[in-house]
């Protein structure tokens, strides 16, 4: 193994700790203090979505609404604007199509309904505990799997990666107060699948220099195994983002912050596989030792799998 | 070295002509049409009903072609998607709302040789087509509570039978606390429940003196009469949402108490919800005396025309004393004693209660059972502007299913006889239990996409796909050359492939799940990234080219496993946890994995292998 070529990705552990926990102690904070801004999905109530045949004067429909007994109705432009979106907390079903008749009626039927959204508060309650149960098992299982292919240090590394990653993107939503709907939960999951990938990677060939590069220092290995993993890491991310931004900036309204949560997950996901999941194995004191078990089975593996 | 044996070849070769042919049909763009249906079994569509439609659509000047029919369905086709609604309307005129039901739909141009080797293109998912969905909650606790009521007067008429006095029963949570004064009265009741009350399981308890019975339904009870509900629930919601006239409308139990319900092309929002929401048709009311008055009476035609000729119309008090909401149960059986065809009907304890004083008084007259369907009239007016101004109005429709004449007085639970044959009555006790709902129902979720919206959101996943699919392909190509160009190869048999999966298991696809899509084009190159780093890593460790290529392969191959079962994992509870549009977000994920293994190791392999196999190679394009 070619030892000579190595970046010295663990000598900046320690600053790389810090923005990790100063990032996310700022994601825990503003989301006790701003929590997330729920989509409907979540909350319940009603939308209403309207193509305006010109541009939508969003004070006049304020007032239209507050006279027709919403007054607690939130309007904002959707997209563009001629586009307009409506709110209600509400938990009577029929409304939306009040709304969007007594808003057509207003414009001269020169709007066109996009669509009606209404979810009961039930539904929304359900999806919330499903979302946060769900993202839990996801983790647990994988950890499940990890120690088991793996070891327990890699196991707990990666569930550190992945929470980390977790935490920072809810952070970010929490921050910019972006509507999070169901869209964004699924791609928070698929974060969680994606920076797993990362991680998984890297850890397999950390495992495997511990096995061929005998004489070295634990932080030399991972050194060598970043540096060997690098370009694929980095290559991944980029074509990856290539179709994320693609999705932003023609994929539609709808799916705006499934992308930009994607997006930010994948810049985080690959800075904490670098990063995080190692860095975590060094504070554990991972050697060799950790390995012998494992080696004789994972040999076996890769044999019978070739 | 590096050469596939003939086999591998012959495998990627059978399942890349296999995707594209399951994949094919996709390409082909639906027309817009009209579709007509009989709203009974008995309407049959024939060339005569066709040239109605076609003569109706001409007089409008809307252009058509393809007219196609079978027994039950005629379908035309029109040029442009705008004059599908015009199409419907003035079909449906032309045919009457009574007979025929005419529904908007998109009619696949998939070839035919293609249709005969099964492969149909995929379903475009609410968001995509433009619709209503709605998520009905059946209120289960109550079937269950009615339930119990109807239990508790059942064992206070024993108690009165049989003399017990100084017994209290009370409903206490879901328990049912029978509190007697003496262990003969409690052994009484015990005997009782046993034998009569097979629903209740039951505790013995002492306390202040009192013996206690504490009886509460088992779980197996419970969840037998929830799905009974929901069952019965279903089949009304079924028979409401066939008035609607969609082509492809969806109905599905969704966990224990809900249901969906999915009508793609919908456009009148107002009516598919004041069709589904409609309640309670059914009445008991006693057959009139010639001393009734006129204005306490009305006439009414029966439900089957054969008894309209024999009897003609008859006439009925116009007081209902009970009401469909009152049937909890109704069944077709034989009458062991005169072989003769009967109904036996179940009502809950008010309806039990409310028939036994409407009939103890009344023994020998008839009583008559009437039938209500609500049709929907849409009426279409003009304002002075020209514009068009639709209003729905509900017409119920109330006909005889049975008068038959009381022989004594009725309780909670009795039978109909005098029933000619038993298709009639096993018909006649599915429109009782059809008719009403077992259940109120609730609308906990609703979304209604508009078409533009649907169409819009096409556009924009086609864009989407076309542009991340371009960019990856360009990287790929300058960063890896020759074997970007296999990568790329790989990757297009991907796409195809996850198409060609999704067609063939029916798939739905959704904007999310064209984001997994994307998504899946972005991650399906890591494979290859991770096989082509290794090359290169193994060239600079001085291996010579053909064995870089095989190590290479062989050492990443294990790595890109992990990584995909761990993902895999992560999809799987994405389908489990994820309502509608997740899961179509998930399943995509999920195909794109299984797909993408074997694209990026097999086809990229066999490329490879095919370029640089089978000679000597000095460098690589890499």
């Amino acid at each position: 193994m070619q030892t000579e070529k190595m970046i010295n990705f663990m000598g900046q552990r320690k600053i790389a700790a810090s923005i990790s926990i100063l990032l996310i102690l700022g994601s825990i904070v503003s989301l006790f203090i701003n929590g997330l801004n729920f989509g409907l999905d979540f909350t319940g109530g009603t939308l209403v979505e309207l193509h305006y045949e010109r541009e939508a004067n969003i004070e006049n429909i304020r007032q239209e609404l507050k006279q027709q007994g919403f007054p607690g109705a939130v309007v904002t432009n959707f997209g563009s604007d001629r586009d307009v979106l409506i709110r209600v907390q509400t938990e009577d079903a029929k409304l939306g199509d009040k709304i969007a008749k007594d808003l057509q009626a207003a414009a001269n039927g020169e709007a066109e309904v996009k669509r009606i959204s209404y979810v009961g508060p039930q539904i929304g309650e359900e999806l919330r505990d499903d979302g946060g149960l769900g993202m839990l098992f996801a983790l647990a299982v994988v950890m499940f799997y990890v120690g088991v292919r793996f070891q327990m240090k890699f196991s707990i590394g990666s569930v550190a990666a992945l929470a980390h990653d977790v935490i920072i993107v809810l952070g970010l939503f929490s921050v910019t107060q972006l509507d999070f709907d169901l869209t964004v939960l699924a791609a928070i999951l698929a974060v969680i699948g994606y920076s797993l990938n990362d991680t998984i990677v890297v850890s397999d060939r950390i495992r495997e220099n511990f096995r061929l590069v005998r004489k070295s220092s634990p932080i030399e290995v991972i050194n060598i195994s970043l540096t060997q993993t690098l370009s694929r890491t980095l290559i991944t991310s980029l074509t990856t983002l290539l179709v994320l931004v693609a999705l932003f900036l023609v994929g539609g309204e709808l799916i705006h912050n499934f992308a930009i949560a994607l997006i930010a997950g994948i810049v985080v996901g690959t800075y904490s596989s670098i990063y995080v999941a190692a860095n975590i194995l060094l504070l554990m004191n991972i050697s060799k030792d950790d390995l012998i078990e494992i080696e004789k089975e994972g040999a076996e593996f890769e044999d019978s799998m070739l | 070295m590096n050469r596939y044996p003939l086999w591998k070849y012959a495998l990627i070769v059978i399942t890349v002509i296999f995707g594209a042919l399951y994949a094919l049909p996709n390409i082909y763009a639906p027309d817009p049409a009209i579709q007509i249906s009989g709203s009974s079994a008995s309407t049959e569509i024939d060339a005569g009903t066709m040239q109605r439609v076609e003569s109706a659509l001409k007089a409008k000047s809307i252009e058509f072609f393809g007219v196609e029919f079978t027994e039950a369905n005629g379908l035309v086709r029109l040029y442009k998607q705008e004059d599908q609604l015009r199409a419907q309307r003035a079909v449906q005129q032309e045919l009457g709302e009574r007979e025929y039901v005419v529904a908007v739909s998109l009619a696949p141009t998939t070839p035919e040789w293609l249709t005969n080797l099964g492969a149909e293109p995929m379903k475009l998912g609410l968001d995509l087509a433009g619709g209503v969905h709605f998520l009905l909650e059946v209120d289960t606790k109550k079937v269950i509570t009615e339930d119990f009521e109807s239990i508790e007067t059942q064992i206070k008429r024993f108690l009165r039978e049989e003399r017990l006095r100084g017994v209290k029963i009370r409903l206490d949570d879901e328990t049912l606390v029978i509190a007697s004064e003496d262990e003969d009265a409690r052994n009484k009741i015990t005997a009782f429940l046993r034998t009569d009350v097979p629903a209740l399981q039951y505790d013995r308890l002492e306390s202040n003196g009192e013996y206690l019975v504490h009886a509460r339904m088992s779980d197996a009870y419970i969840r037998e009469k929830e799905t009974l509900a929901v069952q019965q629930n279903l089949t009304a919601l079924r028979k409401r949402v066939n008035e609607l006239g969609v082509s492809e409308p969806l109905v599905q139990r969704q966990g224990r108490n809900r249901i969906v319900v999915q009508l793609p092309g919908i456009q009148d929002t107002a009516r598919a919800k004041a069709i589904i929401g409609k309640t309670a048709n059914l009445e008991f009311r006693l057959e009139s005396r010639p001393s009734t008055l006129a204005s306490q009476k009305e006439e009414f035609d029966w439900r089957e025309a054969g008894k309209q000729q024999i009897y003609g119309p008859a006439s009925l008090e116009k007081r209902a004393f009970v009401k469909g909401e009152h049937v909890t149960n109704a069944s077709a059986s034989i009458d062991p004693e005169t072989n003769l065809p009967q109904i036996n009907i179940s009502l809950n304890s008010d309806g039990g209660s409310l028939i036994f004083q409407n009939t103890k008084n009344n023994v020998g007259r008839r009583m008559g059972v009437l039938f209500i369907e609500y049709h929907t009239r849409t009426n279409i007016e003009h304002d002075e502007d020209g514009k068009e101004i639709k209003t729905f109005t509900q017409i119920p429709e109330k006909k005889i299913i049975s008068l038959a004449t009381i022989q004594s007085p009725l309780n909670m639970n009795f039978r109909i006889t005098g029933i000619d044959s038993m298709k009639e009555a096993s018909e006649v006790s599915l429109l009782l239990r059809a008719g009403a709902l077992a259940a109120p129902m609730g609308f906990v979720e609703e979304r209604t996409i508009g078409p533009s919206l649907g169409k819009q959101n096409v556009d924009s996943g086609i864009k989407s796909v076309q542009f991340g699919l371009a960019m990856v392909l360009i990287f790929m190509l300058v960063y890896y050359r020759v074997f970007g160009l296999a990568a790329n190869i790989a990757l297009a048999v991907n796409l195809t492939l996850l198409v060609a999966i999704m067609s063939i298991f029916g798939a739905t696809l959704t904007l999310p799940g064209i984001a997994g899509i994307v998504l899946t084009v972005g991650m399906a190159v890591d494979a290859n990234v991770l096989i082509f780093s290794r090359i290169r890593e193994e060239l600079a460790a001085g291996l010579s080219p053909q064995s870089a290529i095989s190590t290479g392969f062989d050492r990443a191959f294990v790595t890109i496993l992990d990584a995909n079962i761990t993902t895999f994992i992560v999809a799987i509870i994405l389908y489990a946890i994820g309502s509608g549009p997740i899961k179509g977000f998930a399943v995509t994920l999920a195909i794109g994995i299984i797909t993408s293994m074997f694209t990026a190791i097999m086809c990229s392999r066999a490329i490879v292998n095919i370029i640089y196999g089978n000679r000597t190679v000095k460098k690589l394009w890499i």
